[in-house]
């Protein structure tokens, strides 16, 4: 049997599946904007204690990532495995550097107590606990994203590798970005939302 | 009759790995059969411990299980039920079967993907089942999670909802998987107006599947981090909202209980015209009330939080939206009565159940009016009323809408036909058992008797025990049922292509079907209802 292939169906499967990523983060920003109404003083108290120049840097780290998402695919599509592949491997790099930085923002608090049910942030006042509960919550999961759009990458590379991704069924490599894509987008609602409203 | 008598289609046993041919197999029709046994072997346990609920309930007081497991089999029984059984009962198991049938297509659109929601499936339910033998117990929450108990107590909830967020995954893929081939993979000729309504039904589902189900993915997710990193956002004390919780369960559970409907009412659509041999009445009218209780059941969802607290405007608002979903599904109703309205009726058991389902479907639905008008709703909030309204409309609805579905298409997929006689019995049997079992819960309902109880006043007695004897009649007909159809697997009188004379692209195949359906891609000349064309030797 030969493999059905359909470039249409494969794309609205795809973004089919972004939205429903965008409704699971949705309940989060609806939580976020309701906790928002309730204590817009707190939210802005607790939001000065983000450091605001490593969330800028990594802003700036996602989005040149997903730059060379795009790039790999357009390698792709005119015919170079070579380029797609770096393209690839540059986006997983900085993929890598956005959680380092992650990683140090998250064990700086930690360290000051400043996580549920830690010392220092059990002290403060109900709106600030719940700033941070929900800022753990939303980066924690887009972080656990931003590991599975690596992943994704991964196995589109050894895809690219064994040539069933190829310049003429591009496919998986275009749905990899477009997923990568929508992993920054999210990015950027959480960036202005937690460290920016002040 | 012999087994071998029989062209076994895709059924045929493969070389010596069958086991590993059916279990990673990508052919749609062999992974909804996979589905259906699941389904099936999981509804037995449900049902099981729904006649243990039962038999507690004889007398007040304690008979023979305390308070701690009563809460955790009617826990178990719920998520079960509604988890593994009724949401993916139609469309996983016969939409997958049957709908690429219906499109006159291969496959569907992303095969493996389809084994892979299988697989999502088996373990999301196999992790759910493991909450009950693992970590504190057996979960006593209710099949809601409702917090702050959720969050609090030490059964073994989060493996509950971890079960639970995996058999969503495997919701979601499945409708997208539909969506996708609905849209790509019609045959030549099959325009959206020549659709089966089983599709169509299974196209309105398939939104709701995809639009609603993440919503519960983050609610449990939610419970889960609240539960393993106590986050507090559902805990007041530290800034969060118990309501919120509410708000997210039910914008996920209520158009749920429509992801559990449709499917049963596209099958009915299809069923009736087959058996009055006349057109469906109003067939545009039924796929846009189709789509509209997609759209505006995602629209009410608050009517199950009258008494939480909301506001008095949130709880005009969705009361008032509440009778409005109700509109399009009594238009159904309508348009299937009108289609029999001289018709020339054969009163086959598929057809029989789908008259059991039109039945015991309004007398969910019209208590769910009671239910939706907030006045009313504030007296019998949280009884029995409840748990009687929800039963008619998900077993008596859902229930016998898979029903009609088995029957329906059981000579199609196995190429046997099972004794028709027993099958309608067994079809009275239920119909009787399920009013015996679910009326007297209106009544409690009324009197005050509230739900999730195992002990209650001894003036409940005799309702209760009306109830119970009714689970024992809706036992014997589901027993009975059961065993038609399992007998007449192996022995039931083969039959040719198209036993029920019906019109639409699967009964132009053998039965069971050949593994890679139609051998030329057919080309549709007209719609799904009109009969006018099938012959009469096509039965043989
Ligand atoms: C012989 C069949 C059945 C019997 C005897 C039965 C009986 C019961 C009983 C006694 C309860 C507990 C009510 C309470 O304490 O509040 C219950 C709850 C429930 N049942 Fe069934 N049931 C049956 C079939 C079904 C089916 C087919 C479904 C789904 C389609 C279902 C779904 C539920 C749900 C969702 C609950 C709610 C659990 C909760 O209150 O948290 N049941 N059932
Ligand atoms: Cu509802």
């Amino acid at each position: 049997m030969t493999e059905h292939r359909d470039y249409l169906g494969a794309k609205m499967g795809m973004w089919i599946f972004l939205f429903t990523e965008i409704l699971l983060f949705g309940g989060l920003f609806v939580l976020y904007s309701v906790t928002l109404g309730r204590y817009p003083t707190e939210f802005h108290e607790a939001s000065k204690l983000l450091d605001v120049t490593m969330g800028t840097t990594n802003t700036m780290v996602l989005i040149t990532s997903s730059l060379f998402a795009a790039l790999s695919v357009v390698g792709l599509r005119k015919g170079s495995r070579k380029v797609a592949k770096t393209c690839i491997f540059l986006t997983l790099t900085l993929a890598c550097c956005f959680l380092v930085i992650k990683y140090f923002e998250w064990s700086h608090k930690i360290h000051a107590g400043i996580y549920p049910g830690g010392g220092t942030l059990t002290q403060w006042e109900p709106g600030k606990q719940a700033f941070f509960s929900l800022y753990y919550t939303m980066t924690g999961l887009h972080g656990l994203h931003v590991i599975l759009g690596m992943g994704v990458f991964l196995w589109v590379w050894t895809r690219i590798a064994v040539g069933t991704c190829t310049p003429e069924h591009f496919v998986a490599l275009e749905n990899a970005g477009l997923y990568w894509h929508l992993v920054d987008l999210i990015w950027i609602y959480l960036f202005p939302l937690y460290y920016l409203i002040t | 009759m012999t087994t071998d008598a029989v062209n076994a289609g895709f059924m045929a046993p493969g070389g010596k790995s069958w086991l590993r041919e059916w279990l990673f197999t990508v052919d749609h029709k062999r992974i909804g059969m996979l589905y259906l046994w699941c389904i099936t072997a999981f509804f037995v346990v449900g049902v099981f411990l729904g006649l243990l609920l039962r038999l507690e309930l004889f007398w007040p007081g304690r008979d023979f299980i305390g308070q701690q497991t009563y809460n955790a089999v009617f826990t178990l029984h719920g998520v079960i039920m509604i988890f593994i059984v009724v949401i993916p009962s139609i469309p996983a198991a016969f939409g997958n079967i049957f709908l690429p049938l219906q499109l006159g297509a291969e496959d569907v659109a992303f095969p493996k993907l389809n084994m892979f929601s299988f697989w999502l499936y088996v373990i999301g339910g196999a992790t759910a089942l493991a909450s009950l033998f693992s970590g504190g117990g057996a979960p006593d929450t209710g099949w809601t999670f409702y917090v702050p108990f959720s969050a609090v107590t030490t059964t073994n909830v989060s493996v509950a909802v971890a079960g639970v967020f995996i058999l969503g995954f495997s919701s979601i893929l499945t409708g997208l998987n539909f969506i996708v081939t609905i849209h790509r993979l019609r045959a030549p000729g099959l325009t959206w107006t020549r659709l089966t309504l089983f599709a169509w039904a299974l196209y309105a589902t398939a939104w709701i599947q995809v639009l609603a189900t993440p919503i519960l993915s983050i609610t449990v997710i939610l419970i889960i981090v609240e539960r393993l990193l106590g986050m507090g956002i559902f805990d007041p004390a530290r800034g969060g909202d118990p309501i919120l919780y509410q708000h997210l369960f039910w914008i996920y559970s209520h158009p749920a209980v429509y992801i559990m409907i449709l499917p049963a009412m596209g099958v009915v659509s299809d069923i009736i015209p087959v058996f009055c041999r006349k057109s469906i009445f109003g067939y545009k009218t039924i796929v846009g009330s189709s789509l509209a209780i997609a759209f505006a059941g995602s629209l009410v969802w608050a009517h199950h939080m009258f008494v939480s607290g909301m506001s008095d405007t949130a709880v005009m608002v969705f009361s008032f939206l509440t009778f409005i979903v109700a509109v399009p599904s009594a238009v159904k109703v309508f348009n299937w009565l009108s289609t029999m309205y001289k018709g020339s009726i054969r009163l086959e058991p598929p057809l029989v159940f789908a008259l059991g389902f039109i039945f015991l479907f309004a007398m969910g639905g019209i208590t769910g009016l009671v239910l939706g008008s907030a006045g009313t709703d504030m007296h019998v909030h949280d009884t029995y009323f409840v748990v009687g309204h929800f039963h008619y409309v998900i077993f008596g609805g859902t229930g016998f809408g898979m029903f009609a579905a088995i029957h329906y298409w059981f000579p199609k997929m196995y190429g046997r036909m099972y004794n028709r006689r027993m099958a309608t019995t067994a079809a009275l049997i239920l119909i009787v058992g399920l009013n015996g079992l679910y009326f007297p819960m209106y009544l409690l309902g009324l009197e005050g008797m509230p739900r999730r109880y195992y002990d209650y006043l001894p003036q409940f007695t005799s309702l209760h025990q009306l109830s119970t004897y009714g689970s024992w009649i809706t036992f014997a007909g589901l027993a009975l049922m059961l065993y038609n159809l399992i007998h007449s697997r192996y022995r039931g009188a083969p039959v040719g292509r198209n036993p029920w004379k019906a019109a639409t692209l699967e009964w132009t195949l053998p039965s069971p079907p050949p593994t890679h359906n139609f051998d030329t891609e057919p080309v549709v000349t007209h719609g799904p209802y009109d009969f006018s064309e099938v012959r009469d030797d096509d039965g043989a």
